[in-house]
Parts: structure tokens; C-alpha cells; sequence
């Protein structure tokens, strides 16, 4: 549960929707047709494979539901999910493998 | 090239896109349910629910901003982290400048707040086949494109926020977050370079946890995405002859 005041919430709301939008017209309104260095690009393509990985990997292995306890259920739905999203580059065929994992193995082990 | 004349106004490119955007809708639909679930579950009212979601129109971001809220990180950390999310439309924005660099700045404006994953599709495969399309047509293909994702992408994450708070405790949910994060990212594993800016984010962010404020995983990504743009250079130095 987010236990920050009502504030704080509509403070990242806010900037969290500033920010984005200003990224996302960076180029189209703000810097144009300048030319932007190629290394600058390429680290620029590898955003989302750098930060959600991380984002990831602990509330997998030390879930806060389990007390930061690594538990079987999640290590094998985020294994199965991982895979499957692999093969078939398919967001949906992910989340819904992963989730059948997942209540099968909470039926099995729990 | 009868078929070329009709082909070429507001509306047949429009439908065109609609086509092209229809299948999205089954990747849209779920994923905005789950976040309506997910963001009333962690404690947000439907208003906030919804501006945020209006505002952001980033799935990921968003997701990324109720788990750093919900692990009680500073404000600077979860903007830091949700923010990061997003950095790859800085790339799709300087993807479609070719395109759009010379229309108007409401034009512009509006390709900006609506730019996703899909719009960098649509500009390298439709506008990179089309490139002397006139910025009217481009745009109305786009708006077609975009129809059953945004829009529905507001829709259900509403359906979504109005039957999160009937879903009882203790029935997993707070696993929903990082399986679709997992789910999000593994299509993008596409080559090596992209294997080992995740390995490297992985290892890092897990070595670095027990920095405070969440810095421990901007130090990661930042090198998950050095080590990415090393091997992609080393691999294309190879495949050179």
C-alpha cells in the first residue's frame, strides 16, 4: 500500500506527466533537426532493457510478500514468463503464461 | 493506379492505420485493466488513477511509479526511475523529426503527447516507405493507428481502476507488477547487446541493493546501458569485414 500523503501522490502525477511529455517532444519541438551524437543514440536505445531488468530483479528474488524470503512460486513464474516473452516477442502470450504459472504454482506449493 | 488516387486522402490513411493499430488493442486492453487493478489496489483513488494515466500515457512509467510509491522511495527516486522508463521515447521523438520536424507546433505537440512504442513502429515501417507523404496524411495515419490505443488505453484502465478494489487481498496481486515488467521487457532481448544491458541491469541493480533511494538501480541501468552500446559496437565490428 503507498502510504504517502495525498500531496506527495499528485506531486509525482504531475511531474512524472511534465517529464514524459517533455521527453517525448524533445526532438520534435525542442532541438529539431539538430544532430544528435551517434553514442548518445545507441545508449538511448537500450533504456528499457537497462532499467526494467533491475526494476525487476529484486521484487522477484526478495519479494516483499513473503518478507524478502525468496519463494518458488515467483522465481519459476518470472522464469516462465521471461522465456515465453522470449520466444514469442508477445506481451499478452507473457503476462497470461505468467499468470497461469503463477496461480499454479500458489495452488501447488501453497 | 486507379487505386492510388483514393489512397491518398485524410480518411482512406486514417482507416489505413486503424488497421494497422486494430491488433494492438489485444495487448492494450489487459495491460490498462492491470494497471486500473494495480494502481486502486496500492492505495490510488480513481481520480488519481485516471490523471495520471491521462497525463503519462506510459504503461510502463506508470507501473514503475506505484512500486517506487509503494516501497516508500523519495519523490526525486521515483521520478528518477519512472522517468528512466521512458527515456527510449527520446529516441522515438528524434525518429520521427525526418517526418514531422517541419509541421506545426500543435502537430507537433499532439505526435508528442501521443507518442508510444506503436508511433516509432509506424515511423519506421509506413514513413520510411512513404517518405513524400504529405505531413496531413502522415498525421491522419498515425491518429489511425493510435484510435484503439490511447483512447482504450484510458477506457479500460477506468474498467480496470472501478473492479480493482473488489478484488479480495491475498490473491497475488502484488506479483502482477513485476510479471509484466518481465513480459514487457523480454520481447526486446533481440540480440546480444540488449541480453547483456539486462544481464548487466540484473546483476547490478541486485549488488547495488542495499543503496539507499533507489540510486543503486539508476547506477545500473547506466551501466546495463553502457555495456549494451559496447557489445552492440564490438558485434558490428565483427560482422565487418
Amino acid at each position: 500500500m503507498i502510504t504517502l500523503p495525498d500531496s506527495t501522490i499528485w506531486l509525482v502525477i504531475a511531474l512524472l506527466g511534465v517529464g514524459t511529455f517533455l521527453i517525448r517532444f524533445s526532438f520534435l519541438g525542442l532541438i529539431g533537426d539538430r544532430e544528435l551524437p551517434p553514442w548518445v543514440l545507441r545508449a538511448l536505445r537500450y533504456t528499457p532493457v537497462a532499467v526494467l531488468p533491475g526494476l525487476v530483479a529484486p521484487l522477484v528474488l526478495w519479494p516483499a510478500a513473503t518478507g524478502g524470503e525468496p519463494d518458488l512460486a515467483r522465481l519459476v513464474t518470472a522464469g516462465v514468463t521471461l522465456v515465453v516473452g522470449m520466444i514469442t516477442r508477445n506481451l499478452v502470450a507473457g503476462i497470461l503464461s505468467g499468470a497461469a504459472t503463477f496461480y499454479f504454482m500458489l495452488w501447488l506449493v501453497g | 493506379m486507379q487505386e492510388g488516387v483514393r489512397k491518398y486522402t485524410k480518411s482512406a490513411q486514417y482507416f489505413e492505420g486503424l488497421r494497422y493499430g486494430l491488433p494492438f488493442l489485444l495487448m492494450v486492453m489487459p495491460f490498462s485493466i492491470l494497471f486500473g487493478v494495480v494502481a486502486t489496489e496500492a492505495g490510488l483513488d480513481l481520480v488519481q488513477t485516471m490523471v495520471m494515466t491521462t497525463l503519462v500515457v506510459a504503461g510502463a512509467s506508470q507501473f514503475a511509479a506505484i512500486q517506487q510509491m509503494v516501497d516508500n522511495a523519495p519523490v526525486v527516486m521515483v521520478l528518477a526511475t519512472s522517468l528512466a522508463v521512458n527515456m527510449r521515447m527520446a529516441m522515438y521523438s528524434a525518429a520521427l523529426v525526418p517526418h514531422f520536424g517541419k509541421a506545426k507546433l500543435w502537430q507537433r505537440a499532439l505526435v508528442a503527447y501521443l507518442l508510444v512504442d506503436q508511433s516509432a513502429a509506424v515511423a519506421g515501417e509506413k514513413y520510411e516507405a512513404e517518405p513524400d507523404l504529405p505531413i496531413p496524411l502522415k498525421l491522419a495515419y498515425l491518429m489511425g493507428v493510435l484510435t484503439p490505443i490511447v483512447p482504450m488505453w484510458f477506457l479500460f484502465t477506468l474498467i480496470g481502476a472501478l473492479v480493482g478494489s473488489s478484488i479480495p487481498d491475498g490473491f497475488g496481486i502484488d506479483f502482477a507488477v513485476p510479471l509484466t515488467f518481465i513480459a514487457l521487457f523480454a520481447p526486446m532481448l533481440k540480440t546480444l547487446a540488449h541480453v547483456a544491458a539486462a544481464a548487466t541491469s540484473v546483476i547490478l541493480a541486485l549488488l547495488f541493493a542495499f543503496i539507499p533511494y533507489g540510486l543503486g538501480l539508476i547506477f545500473a541501468a547506466l551501466a546495463a546501458m553502457a555495456a549494451g552500446s559496447l557489445v552492440e559496437v564490438w558485434m558490428s565490428k565483427r560482422a565487418a569485414p
